[in-house]
């Protein structure tokens, strides 16, 4: 399936799991077997105790991120997938910078760097300081190339965690998953989407 | 295992009882209706093998000469009696060996539990000797996978194992099951199948919404068009399905593993689908103003090129599997559902009709194809003779009646084009993956899955060579399978291939083969090797009426080529007769 490249764009795909080893690498498997680069993975827990989610980020058009969702939520151990533009989530990331205290203390206004970047320090000592700032991609760059020209030690920044704006109903039809019989609700996803005409999960 | 096993083959809760995690899993299969196991024994799976030991009476274990032959066997079981195929393997190459047959098991949709041993848990990770990561190996190809390293999981397991390979769109699972879990033993309290699992949705709640729409396309069109894949099968639907195709009295073609769900004959079955399908059902797709695709998931070598195919029609597709609704074809109306239920809801909604002249159009297509390629595949006047006319002369002995079990290449598309199938589940092929070697073994795994039924499996030389050794496997079980090695002394697809695409650069297809009579006679099998057309009848009955296996290799042209053919990149109404 060859899209051009302007039809790309971020997306975040929500998965809602069981906690199973072996898990991780069949989803991870889906993409790469499509030779598709995953930006960003994160799995943590969910609202629902025992059920695990993952924060997937792909750039790819709608067409294939759609199939890749469906071949996600085909996996026996998975529960849901939903999968939303940046538009449609309210998203974060946790970074980290390690810098030299003593070149840091003496070139840099600490206090409006904090300030300005809305970062704050996590361990100051003799020899280092670590500074952590959570947003989205730009800021957490922007505070590197700051950084970058007094010394920069170490950085690294977290997968993205997403929420998702419209979740409403969601949480309900996960838990509906844990009634031995499902109901008529329960079965959202074979709606024929009509406006667009699709048939979505 | 001083168990008394008759008290222990109960499903119901029994007493807890001290017992192996062997003696659980043979348990569990007997549960599950288990009657037959292909399997192969080694280091890391010998306490399974010693608990069978006891268990042959209940348990019939074939021993194949390979894992692959195992697999294979079990799919060609589970293809011909609907029930899930049992494979045993060993841990390291073992279970190495089991990775095509999963495969194409996956791609085929066939429910398989594969058991393998494994090392003891606690050298996992070690580079133990015949340690290899079957979990992770096997993660591509299986529905479902599971590492087992406590003998108290295996009820539960197996019993997930069993509810998923079989349910929904059907597929295998593989488990594997450390030593340690084999030995150990546990407290058993009975077993109890699964039939819920709360993140496995294997089918929906038909919603009548679809079935209305896709009825209302159905009684306003003028050139509908069925096509039907293996899903009608796997749904054990043939009868929901006939009964659609009776009173809608719209044309149907199959895909290559629908093959059966009608009989050849009925006549509104107007043929084969796909690269070397039949003429007016390429063709026709492009003409067509509804197709509907029941149970069948729009392969590439039923498409063609897909930007150019049915694009004038409205496409009802019906499938299980919500992830085959619009991943190559875009469906007007979705019915996502499970064909035996939503075939009889849409045949209840749709008017009566005759496509008379319609289907006369097929028919008009079929003389073309008659003319042009068919009479002179059955009927040569060449000195040597066609693999076409064999299957002729197959079809005039057996009538229809007989499983076919295909391997890969031209004698499989010449095999699917003329055989004739009166009945469901007789046409055993390699369809998704196209694996050469799946014929001998699943010919064998075929008739212990249908033992009062005749398996003829049709083989080409290169393919028989792949898999030889299972002649070890039909002399030592006794099992009755008829071999047609349709010998045309060249490897014929990628030959053919060769000639109409790479200016008869014949790289590597000339192939060498062995006496192959004299092969089956080393294996206590009777043979004749015939290469003259007046012997062909004769032979085949001699093979037929044969008490236990018998080989028969027909020498047949060598450059034949299979035709109609829709060339790769190319659009179905694009379809060449030469």
């Amino acid at each position: 399936m060859s899209t051009p490249d302007t039809d790309k764009q971020e997306f975040n795909i929500t998965v809602y799991t069981e906690n199973q080893i072996g898990l991780l690498s069949r989803i991870a498997i889906i993409f790469t077997r499509r030779k598709i680069n995953i930006d960003s993975l994160n799995t943590s827990p969910s609202e629902i105790e025992s059920i695990h989610r993952f924060n997937i980020v792909i750039n790819e058009s709608e067409e294939v991120v759609r199939k890749l969702t469906r071949q996600i939520e085909k996996q026996v151990e998975v529960l849901k997938v939903y999968y939303h533009t940046n538009a449609d989530v309210i998203w974060q990331e946790l970074a980290l910078y390690k810098v030299s205290t003593d070149v840091i203390a003496e070139k840099v206004s600490v206090e409006r760097l904090l300030r300005e970047n809305g970062a704050r320090v996590v361990v100051l000592r003799k020899d280092y300081t670590v500074f952590e700032t959570t947003g989205h991609r730009e800021e957490t760059d922007n505070l590197i190339s700051i950084l970058q020209p007094f010394g920069l030690i170490e950085f690294v920044r977290s997968a993205r965690v997403a929420i998702i704006k419209d979740s409403d109903g969601f949480n309900r039809k996960l838990r509906e998953f844990e009634r031995l019989e499902p109901g008529e609700d329960v079965i959202e996803n074979e709606y024929l989407n009509q406006g667009q005409k699709v048939f979505t999960m | 295992m001083e168990v008394a096993q008759e008290t222990l083959t109960t499903p119901a809760k029994i007493t807890a009882v001290e017992v192996s995690g062997s003696v659980a899993l043979l348990e569990a299969l007997i549960v599950e209706g288990v009657d037959t196991i292909f399997g192969y024994p080694g280091g890391a799976i010998m306490p399974i093998y010693d608990a069978l030991f006891d268990y042959n009476d209940k348990l019939n274990h074939i021993l194949v000469r390979h894992e692959q032959g195992g697999i294979h066997a079990g799919q060609g079981y589970a293809r011909t009696s609907g029930k899930v195929g049992v494979v045993f393997a060993t841990s390291g190459p073992g279970a190495t060996n089991l990775v095509t047959g999963l495969a194409d098991a996956q791609i085929d949709s066939t429910p398989l539990v594969c058991i393998t041993g494994q090392v003891f848990a606690h050298l996992l990770g070690t580079d133990a000797f015949q340690e290899t990561d079957v979990i992770n190996i096997t993660t591509p190809v299986t529905k479902w996978n599971y590492q087992i390293t406590d003998a108290t999981e295996i009820p539960e397991v197996l019993a997930k194992a069993f509810y998923i390979a079989k349910s929904g769109r059907p597929g295998p699972v593989l488990i594997d099951i450390t030593k340690n879990a084999q030995i150990q033993k546990f407290s058993y309290e009975g077993y109890t199948p699964c039939n819920h699992i709360r993140s496995y949705r294997p089918k929906p709640i038909v919603r009548t919404q679809y079935i209305q729409e896709a009825a209302e396309l159905i009684n306003q069109a003028k050139k509908p068009f069925i096509i039907w894949g293996q899903g009608v099968i796997l749904g054990s639907a043939e009868q929901e399905f006939k009964a659609f195709v009776e009173k809608s009295g719209i044309p149907a073609a199959w895909t290559i593993l629908g093959a059966g769900a009608i009989p050849t004959d009925h006549p509104q079955n107007v043929g084969m689908l796909g690269m070397h399908g039949n003429y007016g059902p390429n063709v026709l797709t492009n003409d067509c103003d509804v197709l509907i695709a029941i149970g069948m998931r729009f392969d590439d070598r039923v498409t063609g090129r897909l930007d150019k195919y049915a694009k004038q029609a409205k496409v009802i597709h019906l499938d299980i599997d919500p992830a085959e609704i619009d991943k190559n074809v875009k469906s007007t109306v979705p019915v996502w559902g499970d064909c035996k239920e939503t075939l009889p809801l849409l045949t209840k909604a749709i008017e009566q009709k005759k496509h008379t002249e319609w289907i006369n159009k097929f028919h008009d297509y079929t003389q073309q194809e008659v003319d042009a390629v068919i009479h002179t595949e059955l009927n040569p006047t060449s000195p040597e003779m066609t693999m076409g006319e064999v299957i002729k002369q197959l079809n005039e002995i057996t009538k229809g009646e007989a499983i076919i079990v295909t391997d890969v290449g031209q004698h499989q598309m010449v095999a699917c084009r003329y055989a004739k199938f009166n009945n469901t589940r007789s046409n055993v092929t390699s369809g998704g993956l196209g694996t050469m070697g799946f014929a001998l073994p699943a010919a064998i795994g075929a008739k212990f899955g249908a033992q009062d039924r005749t398996v003829v499996a049709i083989i080409g030389d290169g393919g028989f060579q792949m898999t030889l050794q299972e002649l070890g496997t039909i002399m030592q079980s006794g099992i009755d399978v008829k071999i047609i090695i349709l010998n045309n002394r060249f490897l014929g697809m990628v030959r053919q291939w060769q000639e109409l695409f790479n200016e008869r650069r014949y790289s590597f297809v000339d192939i060498q083969s062995p006496d192959f009579v004299a092969v089956a006679a080393a294996y206590k099998i009777a043979g004749k090797m015939i290469d003259d057309r007046k012997d062909l009848p004769a032979a085949l009955n001699e093979m037929l009426s044969n008490k236990g296996s018998f080989l028969l290799e027909v020498m047949v042209t060598k450059e034949n080529n299979v035709f109609p053919m829709v060339p790769q990149g190319c659009s179905v109404s694009e379809i060449r007769l030469k």
